[in-house]
């Protein structure tokens, strides 16, 4: 399989990590990306509350860039979803199709499935595949793993998992050694897009989340998504103002988690790029 | 009277037929089991809730649709959508009223949010991509927020996570086309279903 990568502007800014520790991991299992030339912004919700068609052909201009490849991957969840309901529309829409050639200058079918690489990793490659190669395995580990609202969502377009108990990640990272815990906020929002307009919304949001990964006794909480990393991580500072608890909570992208099971260095993976640090815990496990 | 009421009527199945036609889903297949709220994240903040929405969609209620609160801190988390018995999709619907009030001038609700979309789209529009950095400044500036999360800069320029110069471009000139081509499309399309039609063409109102 040949994949299209689609990193996403995030990952090249407050989450580079996720793109390098994605790549890395991605390098150890033998999955060949290669980035698409000059991608642009798939318009995240801005553009689908501000204009259909500019939702449709932003993800358009990218995804008729996509030459020779099985697959585009995608990490950032948001992007994942905003790419895959372009491509989705565009298969079935002729009308629409017709609009998005005359508004960004290029056709585009959405013929080249979108896909994330959770998906890729559990449907393409096998869990089987990841356990064979995990170096140092994540034992004693609880992992809360967060989904967020979009990955799995909604089940029409998306459907690579049941939307409201997903498992890849956990099924993943429990290849990796991890023990998954079960909690009941996998799906629930955090509010990512009011992130920069009502810190305040996504402050109850994010402190709802963190109570519930604490409670049921994880150690960290594993992302599949940028806006979700910040919210949670960067975020935890604003929690303990307005709600008066400190977490200490370290947030992990899955692919920081899983690049550490398989033994890839340190600067592969960004760890000391996260606001909360996970060291102390990474420390205690590793001295046990 | 009779024909006051009449008129009042079309106007408000307009609205509905308008919703459903900018939506591609009919809010008239909603029968209010609430589950659509139950499931919302969002509720706490907004001033109607998501079944409240679609009732009044529905009554053709729409200034006080247009001018909630709701429709902008709705998170487009697609919960509704997924779980709606009826198969409403409430997430395209509350896209479909956000840009009915920003075209009608009606973004007073939630200031900060239509400000944060504007701000996210202009720097796509000029650079092809996001420049999270620019964003948060921006976004201060024109709400007058100026220290809003001013203590986090110096942590995040530490962790290498805000970086002046950071962020590559991607593909400007094709991305400035594409925005000024759907402005004037949706210009004309906009001009095109407004143009006054006989009052028999609006028969039945719904698209
Ligand atoms: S879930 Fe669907 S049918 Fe039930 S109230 Fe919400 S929109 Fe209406
Ligand atoms: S998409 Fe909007 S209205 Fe629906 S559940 Fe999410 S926040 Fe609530």
């Amino acid at each position: 399989m040949s994949y299209a990568y689609f990193p996403g502007c995030s990952q090249q800014g407050m989450a580079a990590e996720f793109d390098r520790s994605a790549r890395s991991v991605c390098d150890r299992l033998g999955i060949a990306l290669s980035e698409i030339p000059d991608w642009v912004c798939c318009g995240a919700t801005p553009a689908h509350a501000t204009s259909h068609l500019l939702s449709i052909a932003l993800p358009a201009l990218t995804l008729a860039k996509v030459k020779d490849a099985d697959a585009v991957a995608t990490v950032c969840a948001a992007c994942y979803s905003r790419l895959r309901i372009a491509s989705h529309e565009l298969r079935e829409d002729a009308e629409l199709r017709a609009r998005v050639k005359e508004a960004a200058g290029v056709e585009c079918a959405g013929e080249v499935p979108v896909r994330h690489l959770l998906d890729i990793l559990c449907n393409d490659l096998g869990v089987a595949a990841i356990r064979e190669r995990v170096k140092r395995p994540l034992a004693g580990l609880k992992v809360a793993c967060y989904y967020g609202c979009l990955l799995m969502r909604p089940p029409k377009v998306v459907a690579f998992d049941d939307p409201e108990n997903p498992r890849v990640m956990d099924e993943v990272l429990a290849a990796a050694g991890a023990e998954c815990v079960e909690w009941p906020y996998k799906t629930e929002c955090c509010g990512a897009s009011l992130s920069l307009a009502r810190p305040d919304v996504v402050c109850k949001l994010a402190n709802d989340i963190l109570r519930e990964a604490r409670d049921a006794g994880a150690h960290v909480i594993a992302v599949a998504c940028p806006l979700c990393h910040t919210n949670l991580d960067l975020r935890q500072a604003d929690v303990a103002r307005q709600y008066g608890v400190r977490y200490e909570m370290p947030v992990l992208f899955f692919t920081q988690l899983l690049g550490l099971a398989l033994g890839v260095p340190e600067k592969g993976l960004g760890l000391n790029r996260l606001i909360v640090s996970p060291k102390p815990v990474l420390e205690k496990l590793a001295a046990a | 009277m009779k024909l006051g009421s009449v008129a009042r009527e079309k106007t408000r199945s307009g609205f509905l037929a308008e919703v459903r036609r900018r939506s591609g889903t009919n809010p008239a297949d909603c029968y209010q089991c609430g589950k659509c709220t139950a499931g919302c994240p969002l509720t706490f903040a907004g001033d109607l809730d998501p079944a409240r929405v679609m009732r009044l969609v529905q009554l053709g209620q729409r200034d006080a649709v247009l001018q909630s609160r709701t429709i902008w801190l709705c998170a487009s988390c697609e919960t509704c959508t997924t779980r709606c018995p009826q198969e409403v999709d409430l997430a395209s619907v509350m896209d479909a009223l956000r840009i009915m009030a920003r075209e009608a001038g009606l973004t007073q609700a939630a200031r900060e949010v239509a400000i944060a979309n504007a701000g996210l789209l202009g720097s796509v529009k000029s650079r092809g991509r996001v420049h999270e950095m620019m964003l948060v400044l921006q976004q201060n500036l024109r709400t007058l927020h100026l220290f809003r999360d001013a203590e986090k800069g110096p942590v995040l320029m530490l962790k290498g996570k805000m970086d002046p110069l950071g962020h590559k471009r991607g593909a400007r000139d094709q991305v400035r086309r594409l925005f000024e081509n759907v402005a004037r499309m949706e210009a004309a399309e906009r001009a095109a279903s407004t143009t006054p039609r006989c009052a028999c063409s609006d028969e039945g109102g719904e698209a």
